[in-house]
């Protein structure tokens, strides 16, 4: 008997573990503890041999499990339903009973293993055996078990971030998989980052598109990461306020995904081979729309039969039966088979003849085409329901056709037309949620190219997809847009350095610098300096050019300040105090860096203040800025004692913006004080 | 743009650029003597030549209404100035210079007082970095290429806009510029320059040693300068001229478009011509402010 986890929030996506294990044995039913709205459609009928679980297709990834009239060695026995976890439950707990070994040869303690989101516990049966165990998920590294074929009993091997491990052991196989989920569920869980639900800020509308952009956005940027989670996650700031200042990351990010458009997979997927478990006996076909997409396109008869019956003659899921049960003949290659299912399932033929609509496309294309000008069909393209490829054999022109001719499909034909279909291209272009939305778009996308294919063959829209369908986006290169030219609106204006009314203003504005007060006229000053020319001409240099003490003296005082400045400095005018730093140092430094100018962005972007959210930002914001003058202190404490100064130096500019925030802060909140009195609606 | 310079004949092949400062202004203002200067200055050059065979030393004055080019070592026009009291090239280098002050002079035009007597230090800077493309230009074989500024004259608040571009296309071509300052004053421009092309700057103490300070700082070629210390300045000073004034800020307004400066709000950004949006209040107006503190 298992409990399932109770869900308490309909509205976020969900997985549940719906576990039920039958066999045809022992019958077990298996309870389901709690309802959400989806689990409230599902009909569960209890019975021995076969369950029927209808389940809604609106996940993206559910397995069908059906029975199918087989013979009597294959037999479905278990039923799981698997959705993804986007939320975490805090009650979701997996408890088992096993036995807690320290080593492979220990005999293990049994006892009872509960596993939480958080932590491990494992409670031995006997209170006063030593094997209680008490471990938090944040410490296990990774999870190790022996196969399920193989002659060794169920063992899950925990290890732990000290390379320690914890081996269980448990009852059976399927016991052993219900754990092994859970902590992959949960070891996966904690490499994501956690997203809260954003309710603060009252108009945002989040759509999952949106939340993946951003929770990419933060595991490709581990700076960015670690100011989100030091403010957002802290309360300092809400999600849209940390995401409104970077919209432009966005956007790129956004732009990023739309560049290639994927093609269908070489591989046929869609000859999925169900897998079957022999110790259980059960048969799992997974399907996927992909898939599905995939099996219409290359079998336009099984689409034209999807939507024709289903839902009016057949469920969805007979329908898919009936299919896999197709496949299964023609897998057994038993065409005798083959024709007596068929003569007896009106339906089940359908999938078993051959497609007849592929058949006529194929001899369209080739009426279509001007076989003196295009090599692109012939007769050969026509083989679908030609035996041997139209080939004869032995020069015999005749061909027999035996019923059974009907039901036989060779492995190259279907490798041919899955092949072509992938040359196609996909034909539709976004990604669906259940069959009946696939089957409809492939179905309007056909009709649209057959109402183009009528036209003419050189139409413009053919020889348009045409050239889209040619050119490969990624192999183009990048196009660079043309520089833009520069721009100045009045060039004499910006260049022309002596201004009139550079003249008039340069006079006055000047405070730092001492003007050049020349009382000679302009010849004189020439006059003067020529003059010296000429002395210099006339008696040659002086002699000694420099006197010896003079630089010694300059020399001296040279070095000196050479070597203390490389001491306290650097070498080279270009290097930064920062490279000198201790690595930790300098990596706090800059990271207490980037939270002050994100926090400083918002703060002063806050001012004026209008609303009281606006004033509540600010408070938090306050808040935030003032805790960060200990770490500051704490930097300047953890360095050693030659880098002291400079750490002071850097230091100096951040509680420079720092101080001039709060200290504008605390002016307007005095402003404001003085003011309550005067204003008469209460503003905060 | 040219890319970076080429594999030389040897790594310390230098071809220093000097920009000489022949304001008059200055000069007769100076504590150091025009001759005193010159012949530490020349010595020097003197001194560049001899470290390499393949040096090479091209001199432009900056004057006060033009600049010119006054001497270029590698030409052959220098031996016609023979003179027994000095070596050729420098009594070619004076004879040029005197030329040089005569044709400057007769450019100049009455100026109102109160005008700062800045030299054209744009022009010679823009001047050198012509000279050095062509040298680029000229072959696979060709020297490193620096720039040296001799100034002593204060800046022209006026000049930042086309100096700021001059530095820029410097840093672009990899040509270091050092500047030695020997004014009063600090100058910002200098500062900036050689920060931002990776250059050394340096304001001499005691003016008397000048050519001690030329050679153990600027003498050293651009290959030595990975392993040579050089003094290195406590801080530089960024300072910016505003676009429509020309005077100089530090804190002023910024187009978020070309970001070029302004002191005062407008509605129309005189450059690029973007409009600016309503200030509507401190945080919201389009253009941000920016403040410039020096760097400590």
């Amino acid at each position: 008997m298992l409990r399932l986890p109770t869900s308490t929030d309909p509205s976020c996506l969900k997985e549940m573990l719906l576990v039920c294990k039958l066999s045809r044995s022992s019958p077990n039913r298996a309870q389901i503890g709690a309802m959400d709205m989806a689990a409230k459609r599902r009909r569960l009928i209890p019975s021995s041999l076969r369950w029927l679980l209808t389940v809604p297709i609106s996940s993206r990834d559910c397995r069908l499990f059906f029975p199918l009239r087989l013979p009597a060695t294959l037999q479905i026995s278990l039923l799981s339903v698997h959705y993804n976890i986007h939320q975490t439950m805090a009650s979701a707990r997996v408890a088992k009973i096993a036995k807690y070994k320290t080593t492979i040869k220990d005999p293990g303690t049994p006892g009872t293993l509960t596993m939480t989101l958080e932590k491990i516990l494992f409670v031995p049966r006997n209170p006063k055996s030593a094997g209680k165990l008490d471990v938090e998920f944040r410490y296990i590294k990774g999870q190790k078990h022996t196969k399920e074929g193989s002659n060794k009993p169920p063992w899950l091997n925990l290890t732990n971030n000290q390379n320690g491990s914890f081996i269980f052991e448990f009852e059976n196989y399927s016991d052993l998989q219900d754990c092994r989920d859970f902590v992959g569920k949960v070891l996966a869980k904690s490499g994501e980052v956690s997203e809260k639900p954003t309710a603060a800020y009252p108009d945002e509308q989040l759509n999952a598109a949106e939340m993946e952009l951003r929770i990419k956005l933060l595991q490709d940027d581990s700076e960015l990461q670690k100011l989100h989670k030091q403010f957002v996650l802290s309360d300092v700031l809400t999600e849209a306020e940390f995401w409104a200042t970077r919209k432009k990351l966005l956007d790129r990010e956004a732009s990023k995904k739309i560049k290639q458009r994927l093609g269908f997979k070489s591989a046929m997927v869609s000859d999925i081979k169900p897998s079957t478990d022999g110790r259980t006996n059960k048969v799992t076909f997974n399907l996927t729309p992909e898939i599905i997409l995939q099996i219409f396109a290359e079998k336009p008869a099984v689409h034209r039969a999807f939507l024709s019956y289903v839902p009016n003659k057949m469920s969805e899921r007979n329908f898919w039966t009936k299919y896999f049960r197709a496949e299964y003949l023609h897998s057994t290659k038993n065409s005798i088979a083959a024709a007596a299912e068929a003569a007896e399932d009106e339906e089940l033929a359908v999938f078993l003849k051959h497609d007849d609509i592929l058949a006529s496309e194929a001899r369209r294309k080739i009426r279509r085409v001007d076989p003196t000008l295009d090599m692109e069909a012939d007769e050969g393209d026509d083989y679908t329901h030609l035996p041997d490829h139209g080939i004869f054999r032995d020069g015999n022109k005749e061909m027999t056709e035996l019923q059974n001719e009907l039901y036989k499909r060779t492995l190259s034909q279907d490798i041919n037309r899955h092949a072509a279909v992938v040359l196609e291209g996909r034909a539709v272009d976004a990604e669906f949620e259940d069959t009946k939305a696939v089957a409809e778009a492939l179905a309007h996308s056909k009709r649209e190219s057959s109402n183009k294919g009528e036209s003419d063959g050189n139409s413009p829209e053919r020889l348009d997809r045409l050239s889209r369908m040619t050119e490969i986006e990624d192999l183009q290169g990048s196009n660079n847009l043309p520089l833009a030219p520069l721009c100045i609106k009045d060039p004499r204006d910006y260049f022309d350095s002596q201004q009139a009314n550079a003249l008039r203003t340069s006079g006055d504005a000047l405070s730092g610098t001492e003007q050049i007060k020349c009382s000679l006229s302009i010849p004189e000053v020439y006059g003067s300096l020529r003059e010296s020319i000429s002395s210099i001409k006339t008696m040659g240099w002086k002699e000694p050019i420099v006197k010896p003490e003079v630089a010694h003296q300059v020399f001296d005082a040279l070095t000196n300040s050479i070597s203390n400045t490389k001491h306290n400095i650097g070498k080279n005018p270009q290097e930064s105090v920062l490279d000198r730093l201790p690595r930790k140092t300098k990596e706090e430094l800059l990271h207490i860096w980037t939270s002050i100018l994100e926090l400083l962005k918002h703060f002063w972007a806050s001012y004026p203040i209008t609303t009281s959210y606006l004033y509540a930002k600010v408070n938090r914001l306050k808040d935030a800025m003032s805790n960060i003058y200990p770490q500051l202190e704490e930097i300047k404490g953890s360095v050693p004692s030659e880098f002291r100064h400079q750490v002071s130096l850097l230091v100096r500019p951040m509680h420079q913006a720092l101080d001039a925030a709060i200290q504008h802060y605390e002016a307007s909140m005095q402003k404001r004080s003085t003011q309550s009195g005067e204003k008469p609606n209460g503003y905060v | 743009m040219a890319s970076a310079p080429s594999k030389l004949y040897a790594d310390d092949v230098s071809l220093v650029v000097v920009l000489l400062d022949t304001n008059p202004f200055f000069w007769s203002s100076s504590s150091l003597s025009f001759s005193q200067f010159l012949s530490h200055v020349l010595a020097f050059f003197n001194a560049i030549l001899t470290l390499n065979q393949l040096n090479q030393v091209v001199v432009i004055a900056t004057g006060y209404n033009s600049c010119d080019y006054i001497f270029d070592s590698a030409s052959d026009l220098n031996r016609s100035f023979e003179n027994g009291r000095m070596p050729v090239m420098s009594s070619s280098l004076l004879q040029k210079l005197e030329e040089f002050l005569i044709k400057d002079e007769q450019l100049s035009k009455e100026e109102p007082e109160g005008r700062i007597k800045s030299s054209l230090f744009l022009g010679s800077l823009s001047m050198a970095l012509c000279y050095i493309q062509r040298v680029f230009r000229s072959g696979a074989l060709h020297p490193h290429p620096r720039i040296l500024c001799l100034q002593g004259s204060p800046d022209g608040p006026e000049q930042y806009v086309a100096i700021m571009n001059a530095i820029f296309s410097a840093q672009r071509s990899e040509v270091p510029i050092d500047s030695c300052y020997i004014g009063a004053q600090n100058s910002a421009f200098l500062q900036q320059a050689s920060y931002i092309t990776g250059g050394v700057h340096h304001k001499p103490q005691n003016l008397d040693g000048l050519f001690q300070y030329l050679m153990t700082i600027f003498a050293t070629d651009l290959h030595s300068r990975s392993f040579i210390h050089l003094p290195k300045p406590v801080g530089v000073d960024f300072r910016a001229s505003c676009f429509c004034h020309k005077n100089t800020i530090d804190m002023g307004y910024v187009c978020s478009v070309c970001l070029s400066i302004f002191c005062k709000h407008h509605k129309k950004c005189s450059t690029c011509g973007s409009v600016f949006g309503q200030a509507q209040s401190e945080a919201a107006s389009a253009s941000d402010k920016k403040r410039k503190t020096p760097e400590t």
